[in-house]
């Protein structure tokens, strides 16, 4: 699962400098990305958020996803 | 639209700093909307909490509104600050303490002032008939 998130983020974020997924439980449900990707920058965490839960619109919706932590930065 | 998300939007315009969280501030079911209180309060902040747990649609009509897909949300002054990571890495940086004196000046240094209010036609609200 870790995985089909990995593909979605780096598909939204192509030129990212870090794209990474931990499941955080083992569990397939609770997640914590990252990404680093200089299109941030300038951008508030609110909508450097918004983007990540953009690009992971479908995990979201059809409940894959339980729980998410969000770690964004334009500085890499 | 409802009336729910009306008194939804009017909680989020008219309190100063609002969570919609899952539990009260007295006791959170939800270990993400247990962050977003702890760091409200480590700057000191007064704020008031929704319990979205109360009845699903409040969340439904609440994302509705704010395009946020997560709870908690923390709002301040009628403007989404962000869920618990935002408001935590702001905390831990100063930029939630910056945030809350740009929007509210002194107001929001409160600290432990905190309530839960009801945005249904919950028992809070219904009036029991005298006896």
């Amino acid at each position: 699962m870790s995985g089909r998130l990995e593909g979605l983020l780096q598909a939204a974020f192509p030129e990212a400098r870090e794209v990474a997924v931990v499941d955080r439980t083992g569990g397939g449900d609770h997640f914590h990305v990252t990404v680093v990707d200089g299109r941030f920058a300038g951008l508030s965490l609110v909508d450097q958020h918004r983007l990540v839960y953009d690009a992971l619109a479908d995990p979201l919706a059809d409940g894959t996803i339980h729980e998410l932590r969000i770690t964004t930065s334009g500085e890499g | 639209m409802s009336d729910l998300r009306d008194r939804i939007r009017d909680t989020i315009e008219t309190e100063p700093v609002v969570a919609f969280i899952k539990g009260t501030h007295e006791q959170a079911y939800c270990g993400n909307s247990e962050r977003a209180m702890q760091a409200l309060r480590a700057v000191g902040a007064g704020f008031t909490t929704v319990d979205v747990l109360v009845d699903p649609q409040i969340r439904q009509e609440l994302t509705a509104l704010s395009s946020w897909p997560t709870i908690p949300q923390v709002f301040v002054k009628g403007e989404l600050v962000g869920g618990a990571d935002i408001v935590q890495e702001l905390a831990a940086s100063g930029g939630l303490e910056a945030t809350l004196q740009e929007k509210l000046g002194e107001e929001w240094r409160r600290p432990g002032e905190e309530r839960t209010v009801s945005v249904t036609d919950g028992p809070g609200l219904r009036v029991v008939p005298g006896t």
